[in-house]
């Protein structure tokens, strides 16, 4: 096949790109430009679009053989990434933004362009696995579970799960650092980028304030009493407990959580940690990595952070809502975060939380 | 086959160019030095000032060697500024980024007014605006830099003229386009200072040429052993200098062929493109630039396109990060951000052929339908 490999220039990038040239496919190397105005320099483990990160995808696809461009996909990644990200904050909602960016461009705007472009797929250093079975191709956890990216591909179609080719899923991280080593590319021992890559300082309640502004507003306790007050609702997280700010004290002396922040009042509830416990999930604007689900129960797993637990859970489609009843309550749900759901190690589908009891 | 269409970005090495350095490279004597081996590469460094003097139309001693052709236009652009003690510096819209970036650094640090000259929808100087700027605004003004061809589009620039408006203020051009493929002579422009560069014209990278007046002194952006009328200094890189003489005085770039192959090209092009059309067609250009918009594509999948089937051409310009953005060029000239960016630079050389032409003509109808495709999505 004639393929299009994402470099963002790491390490992982670099060693699925190289194990698609040896897989026998015809492969060009691309690196996605998603900064407006890229820094020169990467610092710690934050951002992957500095200028130093292209020329490390570029010093990898010289090492692989292989033909390496940029593509400037700056506006589309502000459009369909950073801005539904701005607006599910203000919002109240608390969105994952590599979702979206996986479900706007690079498995749509990438893929899209390459199809056009002549080319059969994409292949990207995610760790998930696809398998072809009677159900098509599908989506599955990488055996590393620790390293299992198959969360934030839970937005993909399974048009484009077809497009998409995932070399690493087998493999053990460790493992790909000692290929990437052994293969004489430089980033081996790059280290792994974390957190949100559009926002490099880390401070994300600081990146958001900057742009939302930080208006006053109570913190309120589940009867409405106000005790204190916060600098912009949307820094806040549900479940949390540090940094409230808080100098009134529970009558017997336990600590407060976030439970709730409503955007339209400028409002924080807090309450007691038992008061976060949620065992019905229910997520709108579903997506299918495969077959549809119907209104019959099934069994199954369902996760909610990117890293989370596989929680037991009994799941439908009530034709408009995905729904998870979890056999065990889990605390600090916040809306916007992705309900993903698992049968055994096959990703079923997603959809956004926007209700919880 | 491939095919090789980016010889303004750089062009390959001639033969001569490639015998005059390999053999400057066995020898040894630093130019400076005293004693026979010195004196020896000294004679070779100043047999080839004197034919690129010749080439340029300029005297021997007006010749300062440099590391290329941007460090020429740096040299002349801050040189200038610092040594009239005025403010404005007025440039062409269409100035390579060796020419605005300096300039532009002038106006951040060195509290320099930056004044940018338009051009035509033909990417022409716009001669009025200057004769307006010179007569309102002329005791202010540093210097007056116009490229002698815009890099991008090929079109040549009005510098004849440019001079006689701007009267004693010194005008700086950028000729490194220009520079062997069209009638070039830096006495007859009366131009303060030009800037050339080696690999443009069949010589190696990492050499180039300031042109300055003879006894017309500015302060050096380099320091040292004095070389170079003090301008430049560094230890002259001899077998770069002996190639760049030798490609320079050639004459293996013939013009007319180049531009008959250009010809050629554009109209086979615009027969299977009939809506592509050629930036500043009607102006007068240089015979191998060919700058063409290719509405509801994007350049850089063409540029793609273009590579995966063997023939290599340019977006024409491309920032740090190898981004492409809109063409500073092509948007003084009328486009807007979209149609700039659906642009690319095709320019012949003087070892191009026809089977190059008919060979790029027979991959452009796919391309082109695979490039609109993608545009679409």
């Amino acid at each position: 096949m004639k393929i299009i490999a994402a470099m963002s220039g790491g390490v992982d990038s670099a060693v699925a790109a190289a194990r698609a040239v040896e897989a026998g496919h015809e492969v060009i190397g691309v690196h996605l430009a998603l900064a407006a105005n890229p820094q020169k320099y990467r610092s710690g483990a934050r951002g992957c679009c500095t200028i130093e990160d292209s020329h490390d995808a570029r010093r990898a696809a010289d090492k692989i053989g292989i033909p390496f461009y940029i593509w400037d996909m700056a506006e589309e990644f502000h459009e369909g990434v950073v801005e539904n990200f701005l607006a599910e904050y203000a919002a109240g909602r608390t969105p994952n933004p590599c979702l979206r960016c996986n479900e706007k461009i690079k498995f749509a705007a990438v893929l899209d362009r390459a199809k056009a472009m002549g080319f059969d797929g994409v292949a990207t250093g995610h760790y998930a696995r696809t398998q072809i079975g009677p159900m098509g191709k599908t989506l599955h956890r990488a055996v590393d579970p620790l390293k299992d990216q198959s969360y934030v591909l839970a937005v993909l179609t399974t048009e484009q799960i077809n497009g998409a080719i995932f070399p690493l899923g087998d493999t053990e991280k460790v493992d790909i650092r000692i290929e990437a080593e052994a293969r004489g590319l430089a980033v081996a021992q790059k280290p792994d980028s974390h957190d949100i890559c559009f926002v490099p300082s880390g401070d994300n309640a600081g990146w958001l304030r900057d742009r939302l502004g930080s208006e006053v507003g109570p913190i309120v306790d589940n009867a409405g009493n106000k005790i204190g007050e916060h600098k912009g609702a949307y820094t806040y997280t549900i479940g949390q407990r540090k940094g409230l700010g808080l100098t009134i004290p529970t009558t017997d002396g336990s600590p407060r959580f976030v439970l709730k922040i409503e955007p339209v009042t400028n409002t924080v509830v807090v309450g007691a940690r038992e008061e976060l416990a949620v065992s019905k999930l229910i997520g709108e604007k579903t997506i299918w990595c495969g077959p549809a689900v119907d209104e019959k129960p099934l069994r199954g797993f369902a996760q909610v952070r990117a890293h989370g637990a596989a929680l037991d859970c009994t799941y439908y489609f009530d034709g408009t809502q995905l729904v998870a009843e979890l056999d065990k309550p889990l605390l600090g749900i916040a809306n916007g975060q992705a309900l993903v759901i698992y049968d055994g190690d096959r990703v079923v589908g997603s959809a956004t939380i926007c209700e919880s009891a | 086959m491939s095919v090789y269409l980016d010889h303004a970005a750089t062009t390959p090495i001639f033969d001569v160019a490639v015998k005059a350095m390999t053999d400057a490279l066995t020898k040894v004597g630093n130019p400076s030095s005293l004693h026979t081996e010195g004196r020896s590469t000294r004679k070779d460094v100043e047999d080839a000032r004197d034919l690129i003097a010749k080439a340029v139309g300029c005297l021997a001693s007006e010749v300062i060697f440099t590391g290329s052709g941007t460090e020429a236009d740096n040299a002349a652009i801050k040189g200038l500024f610092w040594k009239s003690g005025k403010k404005i510096i007025a440039i062409s819209a269409i100035e390579h980024h060796a020419v605005l970036d300096p300039a532009r650094w002038l106006v951040e640090h060195e509290g320099a007014e930056l004044i940018e000259i338009p051009v035509s929808k033909n990417g022409e100087l716009d001669l009025d605006y200057l004769k307006d700027l010179v007569a309102k605004r002329g005791s202010e003004i540093a210097l007056i830099s116009v490229m002698h061809s815009n890099n991008e589009t090929g079109v040549i620039q009005p510098i004849a003229e440019v001079v006689k408006i701007a009267g004693s203020i010194p005008v700086h051009t950028d000729a490194v386009q220009s520079f062997t493929k069209t009638p070039l002579s830096y006495k007859e422009l009366g131009v303060t200072s030009m800037a050339l560069s080696a690999h443009k014209v069949g010589g190696p990278h990492g050499i180039g040429a300031l042109i300055l007046q003879r006894a017309y002194e500015i302060p050096a952006l380099l320091h040292g052993g004095g070389q170079e009328r003090e301008i430049r200094s560094g230890t002259l890189n001899a077998p770069a200098i002996v190639a760049f003489a030798a490609a320079a005085a050639s004459k293996i770039y013939e013009a007319s062929k180049v531009q008959e192959l250009r010809e050629r090209f554009e109209a086979g092009l615009l027969s299977s493109a009939p809506s592509a059309y050629i930036n500043g067609v009607d102006a007068k250009r240089l015979p191998g630039i060919s700058n063409v918009t290719f509405p509801g594509t994007q350049s850089d999948s063409l540029l793609l396109l273009m590579d995966s089937m063997k023939v290599s051409c340019s977006t024409g310009a491309a920032c740090s990060a190898g981004v492409h953005r809109p063409s500073h060029v092509l948007l003084a000239m009328g486009h807007n951000e979209v149609s700039a960016q659906s642009s690319l630079r095709f320019s012949l050389g003087a070892n191009s052929t026809t089977a190059d032409v008919d060979f790029a003509l027979s991959v452009l109808p796919t391309v082109i339908e695979r490039g609109r495709a993608a545009n679409q999505k």
